[in-house]
């Protein structure tokens, strides 16, 4: 190794291990919240039950597996969800190509008409299966989609403002981040409206390191506007289980695999 | 007074429904013990016609009904039983009608078999269909049963072969069973040989198809992705699903010879999807439109696009056509005093659907209109899902023409309003 390569790279050490533990930078920050969001592993497997309360205190329940496989480490992404319940959707499966550079692709199977369903729906900010999740929550916000601000730090979070590139596309002006110094996971967010008030929130409950990865066991997301919330809860959660590519196909939307079925 | 205490059983039972919580402890009971997955759903669902009907009863639809769905996962594959039973007070009838009994399995790595009754579909378009050839029942759909009732189930084999290159689905279908047309037992109809419009006074007698072996339907479907773009190659031997041939001089309808051949594409088309789906329909005892009594063959084409309009509204257009060939043979050898088809028909279609209330509420609307026939079809429907078991909903079915011999222009004095209650378990 040439003389001088070694002393960047002792710079570069003492640089990083220095008393100041400085911030990473904002993007590093941003980058890894969204992996360990979304990109645990390489693949993974998860039991989800969310369970829906209206402003009334009526209560609607959903029961469905999800698997997911990276395509590209914090890039695009293949998810196949199966439902378990209510009994009206049972067995429906749904499969997103998540890309980064185009809209995802979509597809349903409902099993009483035999029919592959393409989805049309573009926008990402409508509820996934009724809850007040949407889909960009269940599969993660793309983090070229908004400009990034840290606007604040203790000695738990790290505070960031994000405000959209394109504000028309979503129903919010901005929203804010607490991201774990710790292990960078995003605990809580609020979203503002164009009159500067915080409509939705997402807390989470509950968290569980699995085969080394931190990991969300538990999350609330409530609509003040509404004054309904959705809790979802993650069971048997498993990374790095070797899922075939395959599964992400049409062929498996028809005939669910194994995995999902469990 | 029989016709009401048809209903009363499964009306009890869905009085009932809210005290039986203990459902779900027999469904985890089954689950525990063998295995079986057990679903299911009560329903009660009446319909009126709008206007008088000089050849049918007023009640389009009064009925009760119980679907059971069971299934077992052996792992090595899925065995699936799903049955209604239906209490109708419009032709005073209880029957059980199966609509899945399969085994579904993996028989080599790159192969999945479904064998027995089930479901078949295939195709581009959205309530309008080119290749998909199987079986429906037009008549449910016309008196607005639920959607899942347009799809009639089939016994067949059906393998599903996957390469690299292409899929590859076979259907077989030993013995031809057709769809469940419009021949005036619930529904008016034009009925060609009157020259007017017939019901329950007038019902044709049906040449038999069901002879195993001759009388079979063979289905085959090439397809593969080329990133997101979803092509598809499709060919069907078999026969018109719907009556389109008539057997003199015993007067029998026929269900005549038909090999298919067609094509689709779809892909995302700038916020939306669009598809395109082709068919050229041979009718192969029409003697090239040289008999007057047997459809001729033609050419079919599908253009749609569906997009997300606004905040949870979907909005999807489509334009269809069927262009008859040979229609000068046609025009020659019709017989005098009836009134000709065009040669084109042409079809617009318009779907809707809006979705509010967390999702609890749906309004939608499929409509046909028929520039060519000067008549259209138009579906409104509301549905509002009270909790995860409790669902109501109403809906229309309207028909209007400008002449009682088109399509959906025949079906004029059938049009309809109904409601539903459904139980889900």
């Amino acid at each position: 190794m040439p003389k001088q390569s070694l002393f960047i790279l002792l710079l570069l050490t003492a640089l990083l291990s220095g008393p100041a533990l400085a911030a990473p930078p904002l993007d590093e920050i941003i980058r890894r919240a969204n992996h360990v969001s979304y990109y645990n592993g390489d693949d993974g497997r998860s039991e989800v039950s969310m369970t829906i309360t209206d402003s009334q205190g009526r209560i609607r329940n959903r029961l469905f597996t999800i698997l997911r496989k990276d395509v590209e480490d914090g890039g695009n992404q293949f998810f196949f969800v199966y439902f378990k319940r209510p009994s009206d959707v049972r067995k429906t499966t749904f499969l997103v190509h998540k890309n980064m550079e185009r809209d995802d692709d979509r597809w349903m199977y409902l099993p009483d008409l035999d029919l592959v369903k393409r989805i049309a729906a573009s926008d990402k900010r409508t509820s996934f299966v009724g809850s007040d999740y949407f889909y960009e929550d269940v599969s993660g916000r793309n983090i070229n989609a908004d400009h990034h601000e840290l606007t604040a730090e203790d000695d738990t979070y790290y505070v960031i403002k994000n405000t959209p590139k394109k504000p028309d596309d979503v129903e919010f002006s901005s929203y804010t981040v607490w991201i774990d110094k710790n292990n960078f996971m995003p605990m809580k967010a609020e979203y503002t409206d164009k009159n500067g008030e915080v409509y939705r929130t997402m807390e989470v409950l509950a968290m569980e390191t699995i085969q080394g990865h931190p990991t969300v066991t538990k999350s609330r997301i409530s609509d003040l506007a509404t004054g309904s919330n959705t809790v979802t809860e993650f069971r048997n959660i498993k990374y790095n289980i070797d899922l075939d590519r395959n599964i992400f196909s049409e062929r498996y939307l028809r005939r669910p695999p194994r995995e999902a079925r469990q | 007074m029989k016709k009401i205490a048809l209903l009363i059983v499964p009306l009890l039972l869905l009085a009932a429904a809210p005290a039986r919580s203990d459902m779900q402890a027999v469904k985890d009971g089954l689950y525990d013990t063998a295995g079986i997955d057990l679903y299911g759903f009560v329903e009660v669902r009446g319909g009126l016609r709008s206007q008088d009907d000089d050849y049918a009863n007023d009640p389009s639809l009064a009925e009760a009904r119980l679907q059971l769905d069971l299934s077992r996962d052996f792992g090595w594959g899925i065995f699936r039983a799903k049955g209604d039973l239906l209490a109708d007070a419009v032709v005073d009838q209880v029957s059980g009608r199966m609509r899945d009994l399969n085994l579904l399995f993996t028989p080599l790595a790159n192969v999945d078999m479904k064998i027995g009754r089930q479901v078949l579909t295939w195709g581009t378009g959205d309530l309008l269909f080119i290749n998909d050839l199987f079986a429906k029942d037009w008549q449910s759909f016309f008196i607005g049963r639920d959607d899942e009732y347009l799809k009639a189930p089939s016994n067949a084999v059906k393998s599903s072969i996957f390469f690299d290159m292409v899929n590859i689905d076979l259907v077989y279908i030993p013995i031809f069973e057709g769809s469940k047309h419009i021949r005036g037992k619930r529904l008016s109809y034009w009925n060609s040989l009157l020259g007017r419009r017939a019901g329950e006074d007038f019902i044709f007698n049906l040449e038999e198809r069901n002879s195993a072996g001759r009388d079979s339907e063979y289905a085959i479907r090439l397809s593969r992705y080329i990133s997101s773009t979803e092509l598809a190659l499709y060919g069907y031997h078999g026969f018109w699903q719907t009556p389109e041939g008539m057997s003199m001089p015993d007067i029998k309808l026929r269900y005549p010879r038909l090999t298919a051949f067609g094509a689709s594409l779809r892909a995302p088309v700038l916020d939306g999807i669009g598809n395109i789906e082709t068919g050229y329909y041979h009718s192969g005892q029409s003697d090239s439109g040289r008999d007057p009594l047997t459809r001729n063959s033609e050419y079919r084409l599908l253009l749609g696009y569906e997009q997300e309009v606004g905040h949870e509204l979907t909005a999807g257009l489509q334009y269809y056509l069927e262009w008859m060939m040979d229609y000068d043979d046609y025009k020659e050898r019709l017989a005098p005093g009836s009134p000709a088809k065009d040669e084109y028909r042409s079809v617009v279609t318009l779907r809707l659907t809006k979705l509010l209330m967390s999702q609890t509420l749906t309004l939608s609307m499929f409509a046909y209109y028929s520039p060519t026939d000067k008549d259209c079809y138009i579906k409104p429907k509301v549905q509002y899902k009270l909790s995860d078991q409790w669902l109501i909903e109403g809906g229309g079915n309207i028909f209007i023409g400008s002449d009682n011999h088109t399509f959906f222009g025949q079906f004029e004095d059938n049009t309809n309003a109904y409601a539903a209650v459904r139980w889900s378990f």
